[in-house]
């Protein structure tokens, strides 16, 4: 089936196709250490996918569109990757699945940057496929271990706020743009003595006019002291260092970490690098690292191109985040149920077994690097709360920005109704009751002694966003007949 | 004030009939469950006073609560939280931790501003109850 040209054929000069210089191996076997990337192939009318599986192996790896000799100067075969299966894509009649494998010395250790540039680097934009989606990875042992992980971890952020048992609450302050520092601060002071654990500053808040950003740490460090004296609970904010330089960036942290803050935040636009040094300074200084994924959709919405937020996920857990978004499934935004199981199991689990229909393609060993905390924030309130527990579980910051902000009784209540809804239903389901039929009944029932939930209750009973997802899983399980 | 430390202290206290189902639900996950009681409730106090071991081999939720009565008797007007252990590796560290008892009166916490340049301030809290010595506080 090996269509490689063998022998000194194989380095004539001239134009070969990439099935024929070796990029295409359907008998090979992957390695343990190989690191296999699985993309998603739209070929162009009229190309074979099994070349056009090969030219994308290629491009990622050693190839350039025409032969060279200067291969024969180098162990060519080894560090060639190689496409060894392609299957067409179910219910589609012109994609395909590629597994690719390359071998793990084509990677510096520990560089996300290198390992994108090579997998991404080049071939979306190959003119014999219309479209191609990095599906999902499958990241050896011996590779993993060359990370550092999240600094802080799950397990090492709940002991640090002696919180236990539940998700995280949380409220990004609004309005995202024009608060000064010190109608911002007001915001974080009613929604964490409300009960709230954490404040958020948005993607886009950093240094503008309106605000510097000097100005509001102070004010917001005023607010999440005072909040936890009037509480006697750890609190939080994450002040979001993101800026236009390394230096800034760092001059910022060091500024919060002065003024004793728990928590640092950080945007994904910042880049792989500045986010892995960043993980770097959160792991000398103690902080826990938020990351809000800013343009994310750009490339992991459509089906047929970019980057699954599956892949995104691992990235950013091996890149190092304590915190990242990664859906809300009841929300505003995009979110299959399906592949969001997929992706909260990929930050959180120690190892993820093969499970199509979460859309996670590989078994994926962790290799003890810590767990990451997924955020759902978005378009969330009180009234899902048995959904949200439902499908997104117990480790989890759920973010209610509106739904605390635009609480009629105020922000304190908005803040009350949440954590009462909240610890509500995680009595309940500790009890062995049957939360998600009943959640409404015990929202119903928790509201009679908290009348900001009542309200609340009454204020958003009826609000859903019910739309079609578009990153949707492509296998689904069947009742398939017994024989 | 009312401190709202641990899982359940926005719900009205638990009754005992609804504490020993939280027991079971830690039971059944495999949970080795606990109590802790101190006076000093900062925030940052991690090191309440352990009223035993946690009960690694216990079956029955009766067994904790007997504990938890004879720890309510013995500090009637202490914070006692309950606490369950989960030793799973990758966790190994508490699952669940909620308050089962309070003092009648909780006066809260003072925080002290300490002034620096750049307007910057170092926070300090302090409960209230601390400024009198272990065991008068409450």
């Amino acid at each position: 089936m090996a269509q490689t040209i063998q022998n000194d054929k194989r380095y004539e000069a001239g134009v070969i196709p990439y099935k024929k210089m070796g990029y295409w191996e359907p008998d090979y076997q992957p390695l343990d250490t190989d690191i296999i990337a699985l993309f998603r192939i739209t070929p162009q009318d009229g190309v074979d996918p099994e070349e056009a599986a090969a030219a994308v192996a290629g491009e990622s790896s050693t190839a350039t569109w025409t032969v060279v000799w200067t291969d024969r100067l180098t162990a060519c075969d080894k560090y060639r990757a190689k496409a060894y299966r392609v299957d067409q894509v179910p219910g589609s009649d012109n994609q395909y699945f590629a597994y690719i494998a390359y071998d793990i010395q084509l990677f510096e250790p520990g560089s996300i940057a290198n390992l994108t540039a090579s997998i991404i680097g080049n071939v979306f934009g190959f003119k014999a496929i219309s479209a191609l989606r990095l599906e999902d990875m499958r990241i050896p042992t011996a590779y993993m271990t060359t990370y550092k992980g999240p600094p802080t971890g799950i397990v090492v952020e709940r002991e640090r706020l002696d919180k236990f048992g539940r998700p995280l609450l949380g409220a990004t302050t609004k309005p995202k743009l024009g608060l000064s520092g010190r109608n911002y601060g007001r915001v974080v002071y009613e929604a964490l003595k409300g009960g709230l654990d954490f404040v958020k500053d948005d993607e886009n808040i950093n240094s503008q006019p309106f605000m510097h950003w000097r100005d509001r740490f102070l004010y917001v460090m005023e607010a999440v002291n005072k909040a936890s004296a009037a509480t006697g609970e750890v609190k939080g904010h994450y002040l979001n260092v993101t800026a236009a330089t390394m230096e800034d960036m760092y001059e910022r942290a060091e500024f919060a970490k002065d003024l004793g803050s728990s928590i640092v935040m950080i945007d994904l636009v910042i880049g792989y690098t500045a986010i892995q040094s960043m993980s770097n300074w959160a792991r000398k200084n103690d902080m826990i690292l938020h990351l809000h994924r800013a343009g994310h959709s750009t490339y992991t919405r459509q089906k047929n191109h970019g980057v699954s937020f599956r892949v995104i996920s691992k990235w950013m857990r091996m890149a190092g985040v304590d915190h990242i978004h990664a859906g809300t499934v009841v929300g505003k935004l995009e979110g299959d149920p399906n592949q969001i199981a997929g992706f909260y199991d990929v930050l959180r689990e120690p190892f993820n077994p093969q499970n199509l229909e979460h859309g996670v393609f590989f078994d994926q060993d962790w290799a003890g690097l810590n767990k990451c905390m997924p955020v759902a924030s978005g378009g969330i309130h009180v009234g899902q709360m048995h959904q949200l527990l439902h499908y997104l579980g117990e480790d989890t910051v759920l973010q209610f920005g509106g739904g605390t902000i635009g609480h009629p009784d105020g922000i304190q209540a908005g803040a009350i109704a949440n954590r009462v809804a909240l610890e509500a239903m995680i009595l309940a389901r500790n009890e062995g009751r049957d939360y998600i039929n009943e959640g409404p009944d015990i929202l119903k029932k928790a509201a009679k002694d908290c009348s900001p939930l009542q309200h609340a209750l009454d204020t958003w009973k009826d609000i859903t966003f019910d739309y079609t997802s578009t990153d949707t899983p492509d296998f689904v399980p069947s009742n398939t007949p017994s024989s | 004030m009312r401190l709202t430390q641990g899982t359940f202290s926005f719900l009205p206290d638990l009754t005992d009939e609804q504490i020993k189902k939280q027991v079971k639900y830690c039971l059944d996950n495999g949970w080795a469950v606990s109590l802790e009681y101190t006076d000093d409730p900062h925030p940052r106090n991690t090191y309440w006073e352990m009223f035993g071991h946690p009960m690694f081999d216990l079956k029955d939720p009766a067994g904790m609560m007997m504990d938890l009565e004879e720890c309510r008797e013995t500090f009637p007007n202490h914070y006692i939280r309950l606490m369950a252990f989960d030793s799973t590796h990758q966790w190994e560290t508490p699952r669940l931790s909620f308050i089962v008892n309070r003092p009648p009166e909780e006066p809260g916490f003072h925080i002290t501003r300490q002034e620096r340049e750049g307007r910057s301030v170092r926070y300090t809290i302090s409960s209230y109850a601390t400024d009198k010595p272990e065991g008068q506080r409450y």
